[in-house]
């Protein structure tokens, strides 16, 4: 008679960054079930930010997270963008990518030098954190700070690119190209590496898209999705991205975490690819459609109606939605769907039929941001009930169906 | 693979070291004073870049009580005094976003290079007249 004992990971543990608990069922050394707890590290900023007007949520947004911080920033302000109908510049449109790819470029490479560090692999581990710093030093050239960059504000950036930083980028660019790939092959052309990832953490690609997984995790299950090709935003339609899918470098997409390691390892070569096209295609103009912050707060008081801004974050996408009332200052309310809370959902399917040895690999190999994931919702609590997903999907065809005919009817999208 | 790891290590073996060592064989009885005192060899901060954002300069004289600094800003870290019409600044709250010194109309309101500012004491973290700014530390490009 076999006998299931019940043990929690976390929500403090060696092998976890951040406090969530996952209750691990195990039969011997096997996972059988698992349940994953989180809230241990919820901080109500959505509450926060409904005292503050739209300028100091930016800094506010990119609290939510200390990786990730300029997505968050960047969705916040699209969303604020998309209501109150404000045109960026295109050199703005262009710093905004280039930030965003930097930061794509140092959270894989502190995820890649984690996941060493997570089986035991601590010569890598420290390769890696070695690799991070030329980014962070160049993001510190370019924004001032290592983390929370307050690079971007509404309508553009508030620090332009100049020729000295250009050149300190394409050093930036040169350097990974030549240091970057022996950490690549230490890692991936390792044995032990191997055996420690290769069919550890499996999600398949149906697994993938039924619990929605989103980002490189997705990718990894060989999803081709990444919203940097199927909905362009900022600077991306200018650089045709295409989503790094195991599939096209080994042949077959195993959706374990060697995938997810191999997926974010080659999305920093993608990165710095784009970093040069960002660089070589740099237009000339303003950096910023309003430089005075008092008009800014002036014009966003005025505007009224709920925006929304997606973008392809570094862990998958990254949602937020907005609300201002005209005449008041500030945030009615505010939305952050961050991409761990999507790919959380996965975990208990990834944990099956693994060793309990492994669980926290499987758990860092989502790359998960617990912070960004613990968001708060307010309900008037009229509606209730649980809405499937294909009822989801349906509608939102619907939805689509009815904006279709709209502008049929209209003529012309409003923006 | 060691034969990929094995030129790494050396190159490592003989590249500069960024961080302090343990100043001492062993621990000594006031880490500080053996950091401080004779003997002691630090190698010093890194000298900062020129965007980077440290405790905030506050020409008093200057201020016209406006009040922007403390519209915009994130932390609350801008006090305005009523009775005065001027303002103190808590730098232990400031998030060093420096969207006062961009709003301010006559830019009284700068950012300094300093960021060795943690105190033991509150009051040493409050900012009330850092005096007229005689030479431009560093220019917000």
């Amino acid at each position: 008679m076999s006998t299931t004992y019940t043990i929690p990971v976390g929500p403090v543990h060696v092998g976890l960054k951040e406090p969530v608990t996952a209750w691990l069922e195990l039969e011997g050394e096997r996972i059988v079930n698992a349940r994953v707890r989180p809230g241990a590290i919820h901080r109500g900023i959505e509450f926060m930010a409904r005292e503050r007007n739209p300028i100091q949520v930016i800094y506010l947004s990119e609290r939510i997270c200390g990786i990730c911080s300029f997505s968050h920033v960047m969705c916040f302000i699209r969303a604020v963008e998309d209501l109150a109908q404000i045109g960026v510049p295109i050199r703005a449109q262009y710093i905004r990518s280039l930030v965003l790819e930097l930061e794509r470029v140092h959270s894989h490479i502190l995820w890649a030098g984690v996941a060493c560090y997570t089986i035991g692999f601590d010569s890598a581990f420290h390769l890696g954190m070695l690799m991070r710093e030329r980014v962070m030093d160049v993001l510190e050239l370019l924004t001032g700070n290592r983390v929370n960059y307050g690079v971007a504000t509404f309508g553009g950036v508030r620090w332009d690119v100049t020729p000295e930083l250009e050149k300190a980028l394409r050093g930036m660019v040169r350097y990974y190209r030549r240091e970057f790939t022996p950490f690549r092959d230490i890692v991936m052309e390792d044995p032990v590496a191997q055996a420690r990832m290769r069919n550890v953490g499996v999600l398949t690609r149906d697994d993938a898209v039924r619990y929605s997984a989103v980002g490189p995790t997705a990718r990894a299950s060989g999803l081709r999705i990444d919203l940097r090709k199927s909905s362009p935003y900022e600077a991306y339609a200018d650089f045709e991205v295409e989503p790094v899918v195991p599939q096209d470098y080994f042949g077959k997409a195993y959706g374990d975490v060697l995938d997810r390691f191999a997926v974010r390892v080659l999305e920093v070569y993608q990165s710095l690819d784009i970093i040069e096209k960002v660089l070589d295609g740099l237009p000339e103009g303003p950096f910023v459609a309003e430089p005075n912050p008092n008009k800014v707060l002036a014009s966003l008081k005025k505007a009224e109606g709920t925006g929304w801004g997606i973008i392809e974050a570094p862990r998958g996408d990254d949602t937020h939605i907005v609300s201002l009332k005209g005449g008041e200052d500030n945030v009615l309310w505010w939305k952050v769907r961050a991409p761990t809370y999507a790919n959380a959902v996965s975990w208990p399917i990834m944990f099956r039929g693994n060793e309990l040895a492994d669980a926290p690999l499987i758990i860092n190999s989502i790359d998960p941001c617990i912070s960004c994931m613990e968001r708060m919702m307010v309900t008037d609590g009229r509606e209730r009930g649980i809405v499937t997903k294909t009822e989801l999907v349906n509608r939102s065809r619907q939805k689509t169906l009815d904006l279709k005919s709209k502008h049929a009817a209209g003529g012309g999208v409003g923006k | 693979m060691i034969t990929r790891i094995l030129p790494q290590l050396v190159k490592q073996f003989f590249s500069r070291i960024a961080t302090n060592p343990f100043p001492a064989r062993h621990m000594p009885p006031s880490l500080t004073e053996a950091l401080t005192g004779p003997g002691a060899s630090i190698n010093p901060p890194v000298p900062v870049g020129p965007r980077f954002r440290g405790r905030l300069n506050y020409d008093r004289s200057k201020c016209i009580g406006c009040r922007l600094c403390v519209r915009v800003c994130p932390a609350n870290a801008t006090d305005y005094q009523p009775e005065e019409k001027k303002i103190v600044i808590h730098n232990d709250r400031c998030c060093f976003c420096a969207q006062c010194t961009e709003i301010c109309p006559v830019k009284c309101l700068t950012m300094s290079g300093e960021y060795m500012i943690s105190s033991y004491e509150r009051k040493k973290n409050i900012v009330t007249d850092s005096g007229p700014l005689h030479v431009p530390e560093k220019s917000q490009a």
